[in-house]
């Protein structure tokens, strides 16, 4: 029926894929198997990919079977289907799902199902859109290399040797690796958005509340939020649209529908609209090849009719201080329900007395990984008597002159715009001793985070230095995250032409030997 | 069990002041739980009524119950408190089996009531004024059953079983400012305030206020200062105190116990203590510092609770008759005088009674059952009248029994008595025990005569028209029919017999 052999169809958008299947010029079930041969081909061995936990193969394709009969029975029901039914996606395998495992990516939840599906999973299966499975994070989303995962590190497509970004560094790997045409993420600190810069991808953090957090496992209740991973910004808009609005499960979700995000992302245009460099998210502590990446999408929206401004948030510097104190405050908290009572790991004292408060200490020493505890501790010690005021009190008050200072930074700029990431994909191990030195790559997505602001991370080229993709990061107030899309279709179209096609096509080839076993230069 | 001195209570009063506080915990009886849709029900298979929030599932979130914040203002309001615009919750962190996430979300320092007061009014008339500091919204624990062990408490024991039925059920916690001046009267006050409180909350519909299953749990701070000092002493917190003569006995037990600690010479030790109904006593619970280190911080998964003062007024103007005004309204309805509706109220029947008049009986008729036969029972078997077993339709069912000629008041006790070993219904236990009025005068006439002949002179007496002397000969018929003539109808059938007009 396709005259697209695998290869090729596997590297179609959402979009693309959406029209063929609605044209019928090709069928969910090939699509979804196209996409479930490339995992069997790149995911799996020593110097694979390692983007999937959890491969869904069965219902992935009894989804795609459910659509193809559907579409082929014509009809009202045909009709209905949304626009990206049978249009496979892969998941974080922090978001629970019935029928699959979920971990976080720790052993204390290996082997556990949830018997309940998140509100973005009812989502997804509302629309028919295939489950190929789960990916690979920092244990419980606290990373950003993918290197703190329970079950190993995930593998930077673009050299297997360094780290895919983090914390959902499986999604953005799966979507870079053409294993995947779209993943949900989740984002705290950064962790759809840097791992989107570091693999040449898209990923989007919505405005705080856009998407229902119901069942995405909590790390950090006030910051977290789920959101697209694709390798378009049209893409991106349109899963955000499946996912997104409000969900009584969740009261954090705002009730007040957006802008239409697929409208925005189809009539980008930038024309007369001020656009606003952070002086303080570029220059010292990025790297060059990022900043030069960085000025040539300035110099390409300059052109396309935009006025590039600059504006200062100077209390950003202390964003990053107060992000590690409310997030392990939270992370606290949130963790203390994994004891082994209920679900999950229990592991019993070797000796002594089978107390209860033993068995619990036992179940997290054994199931939760360093940086977990790193956190867990940092956090009781923060929200602790005494020190509650000068840690978690300054540091949400540092918050709220984040919030000032985009305030004050939009009543000067319609968006804002920084490199996502202060430096290119760095090697597996390199910052695994190195705590803060792992921190430091948050420090330009921390602030939306802070802010409940909607952040785009979108592929602005290739470093000199070293060949490896930058991410330029767009930010808009609250509520505007139609504004993103907008600007980042127009930014997108700009860099491809420059390109003279998208960059993962850049991207070494994977699945043939000599890949492989080049692995890295 | 360590059994600690104590002073008596008159010279406990005699030499110290106790001043008093409650933390009452009321759950409500909304349909669903305070964060999850999981049904707000007692007493079901364990575990049946839980959803993926209740048990604290990975990625779970929270959601406000509307019911219950609106339960929770109207507590407020008929507290006479100040209700707050915003508020939020806060997350109280400790591990323990019964809290399925290992932290219970509750209100802190925001608490949705505040400044309030009550007007406790005591057996004598007397008003005392009990002030409110606040009202907050909470989620209940899950229930912990401990198995093997002596003492039912988790040291000790084998194992134990969680039921999370209850947890998440909605709680409102009110507590009172520190209550000075009761003097010799606090635990007839503590008593009386915990009363008002079930009261309150039953009246506004808004708990089921069964103390016996928990739906009111009372807390009863206790310390004792020399007269005339200023600064409190050392309190101790008996918990779960959950019955109101439990919350008397154990108030003054603590103020026996602090006189006898503050005699010593010995420091009273901060600490909660658990109450034994048995006993009556209280034995020493876990030490409380007021360094126990909760790291509340705000609940980042809820939004504040906005309670706007369109919304409040709303409230305000569904609230029924506050239980004071209700009491001088049953009295003007029902007659009683203030002798009579004061002994009904000090007698905790009050409610019995509007039940029983409502299931029928007269006002009067429902007041000699329940302070005639009810009260003196409960008395006797040391529990609440209305906790006796007795409903109002038995007794209905009973003076209809006696109206209609079938028992005399005499039988109708003993049907009451059979009624509560669990005979069965009132007609049931006189057809079993065979206490039918005998109404053929036949075996009456017999008795009447061997009555009169046993006692000649007597008969010869009410002949003459002396007929206040007819007593001795009703008497004798009532012996030999061992009470089960209508005294009544013994009396009319004598006259007759002796020919004298009534």
């Amino acid at each position: 029926m396709t005259e697209l052999n695998n290869s090729e169809l596997i590297r179609l958008s959402a979009a693309q894929l959406a029209a063929k299947l609605a044209a019928r010029e090709v069928t969910s079930v090939e699509v979804t198997q196209a996409y479930l041969d490339r995992i069997a081909l790149v995911d799996g061995g020593a110097d694979g990919i390692h983007a999937f936990l959890h491969v869904n193969a069965e219902e992935a394709l009894a989804v795609a079977a459910e659509v193809d009969a559907i579409r082929a029975a014509g009809g009202a029901e045909a009709e209905a289907l949304h626009e990206l039914a049978g249009v496979p996606i892969a998941v974080k395998d922090l978001i629970v799902t019935i029928g699959q495992p979920t971990t976080a990516g720790s052993k204390i939840l290996e082997g556990w199902h949830s018997p309940y599906d998140a509100t973005v999973i009812k989502r997804l299966r509302a629309a028919k859109m295939p489950i190929l499975g789960k990916t690979n994070l920092d244990e419980f989303a606290m990373g950003s290399s993918t290197e703190h995962s329970a079950y190993g590190p995930t593998r930077n497509p673009w050299d297997l040797d360094r780290i895919p970004g983090g914390s959902g560094g499986g999604s953005a790997a799966a979507v870079a690796a053409f294993e995947a045409p779209l993943a949900l993420g989740t984002d705290t600190g950064g962790s759809i958005r840097q791992p989107g810069a570091v693999t040449g991808t898209v990923g989007m953090k919505p405005t705080y509340g856009a998407v229902s957090r119901y069942g995405a496992i909590a790390m950090a209740s006030s910051l977290d939020q789920i959101g697209p991973v694709s390798r378009t910004v049209l893409d991106s808009a349109l899963l955000q649209e499946v996912i997104g609005g409000h969900d009584p499960f969740d009261s954090t979700s705002l009730t007040d529908p957006f802008d239409t995000l697929v409208a925005a992302a189809k009539t980008g245009n930038v024309t007369g609209m001020k656009i606003g460099i952070i002086k303080e998210l570029h220059g010292e502590g990025y790297q060059a090849g990022v900043e030069n990446r960085f000025n040539e999408s300035l110099e390409l929206l300059k052109e396309a009719g935009a006025e590039i401004v600059e504006v200062s948030c100077p209390n950003f510097k202390y964003a990053l201080g107060a992000y590690y104190l409310i997030m392990p405050s939270e992370v606290s908290s949130n963790l203390a329900k994994f004891d082994g009572v209920r679900y999950g790991l229990r592991v019993l004292p070797e000796d002594g007395p089978m107390t209860i408060e033993r068995v619990m200490a036992a179940t997290r020493a054994a199931g939760f990984g360093d940086e977990v505890k790193r956190r867990i501790i940092l956090g009781t010690y923060a929200l602790s008597a005494g020190y509650y005021d000068a840690y978690y009190g300054s540091a949400q008050k540092v918050r709220t002159l984040i919030q000032r200072d985009f305030d004050a930074a939009f009543a000067q700029a319609d968006v804002l715009i920084s490199p996502t990431a202060p430096t290119t994909a760095f090697k597996l191990g390199e910052k695994l001793d190195d705590p803060l030195a792992m921190y430091l790559n948050d420090v330009a997505t921390i602030p939306a985070n802070m802010a409940g602001i909607p952040g785009l991370s979108l592929p602005g080229g290739l470093a000199d230095e070293d060949g490896l993709p930058v991410g330029i990061q767009l930010l808009a107030p609250a509520r505007e995250d139609a504004r993103l899309y907008r600007v980042g279709a127009v930014l997108e179209s700009l860099l491809e032409e420059k390109w003279g096609g998208p960059l993962l096509d850049r991207a070494p080839v994977l699945g043939s030997s000599s890949t492989i076993a080049g692995g890295s230069n | 069990m360590s059994t600690d001195a104590i002073l008596s209570f008159e010279e406990a009063m005699e030499k110290y002041d106790p001043v008093l506080g409650f933390e009452v915990h009321v759950e409500l009886n909304t349909k669903t739980k305070m964060f999850s849709s999981a049904p707000n029900v007692f007493g079901d298979e364990p575990n049946t009524n839980v959803n993926e929030v209740d048990l604290g599932m990975p990625g779970v979130l929270p959601v406000v119950n509307k019911t219950a914040v609106e339960s929770s203002i109207k507590i407020g309001l008929a507290l006479n408190c100040k209700i707050a615009e915003y508020c939020r919750f806060a997350r109280k962190n400790y591990f323990y089996p019964d809290t399925p996430k290992n932290f219970q979300t509750s209100q802190y320092d925001e608490p949705i009531a505040y400044d309030g007061y009550l007007d406790i009014e005591l057996s004598d008339g007397t008003v005392f004024r009990v002030e409110i500091e606040r009202a907050h919204m909470e989620e209940d624990a899950g229930k912990l059953t401990h198995m093997g062990g002596a003492t039912g408490r988790i040291q000790g024991a084998d194992y134990s079983l969680v039921d999370y039925n209850r947890s998440g059920v909605p709680l409102v916690e009110i507590v009172t400012k520190p209550i000075e001046g009761a003097g010799s009267r606090a635990p007839e006050l503590a008593k009386a305030y915990v009363a008002a409180v079930r009261e309150i909350v039953k009246n506004l519909g808004v708990s089921d206020a069964k103390m016996e299953r928990g739906n009111v749990r009372c807390d009863a701070n206790v310390s004792l200062r020399p007269h005339g000092r200023e600064r409190f002493g050392i309190r101790s917190e008996t918990k779960n105190v959950n019955s109101l003569r439990a919350v008397e006995h154990a108030v003054r037990y603590e103020i026996q116990r602090h006189a006898a600690v503050l005699d010593s010479g010995e420091p009273v030790i901060q600490e909660t203590r658990h109450w034994h109904e048995d006993t009556r006593t209280t034995t020493s619970g876990r030490a409380k510092s007021d360094a126990d280190d909760y790291r509340y911080f705000p609940e980042p998964d809820l939004v504040p609770v906005l309670a706007s003062r369109e919304w409040v007024e709303e409230l305000r103007a569904t609230l029924p008759e506050p239980p004071a005004a209700r009491r001088k309204r049953l009295q003007a309805d029902w007659g009683y005088s203030d002798l009579e509706f004061r002994d009904v109220v000090n007698a905790g029947v009050m409610d019995s009674v509007e039940e029983t008049i409502a299931a029928g009986a007269s006002a009067s008729v429902a007041r000699k059952w329940w302070m005639g036969e009810i009260v003196g029972r409960a008395k006797t078997a040391d529990v609440d009248p209305s906790e006796l077993g007795v409903t109002p339709e038995t007794i209905v069912e009973l003076n209809k029994l006696v109206e209609g000629g079938k028992i005399n008041n005499k039988m109708a006790s003993q049907v009451l008595d059979g009624v509560l070993a669990g005979e069965g219904t009132p007609a049931e236990i006189v057809e079993k025990r065979g206490l039918a009025v005998v109404s053929d005068d036949g075996p009456l006439l017999e008795a009447i005569d061997a009555a009169l002949a046993a006692q000649p002179d007597v008969a010869e007496k009410i002949r003459s028209g002396k007929l206040q002397a007819i007593g001795a000969i009703v008497g004798g018929v009532m012996k030999a029919t061992r009470g089960q003539a209508d005294a009544g109808r013994v009396k009319e059938l004598i006259l007759e017999r002796l020919g004298v007009e009534g």
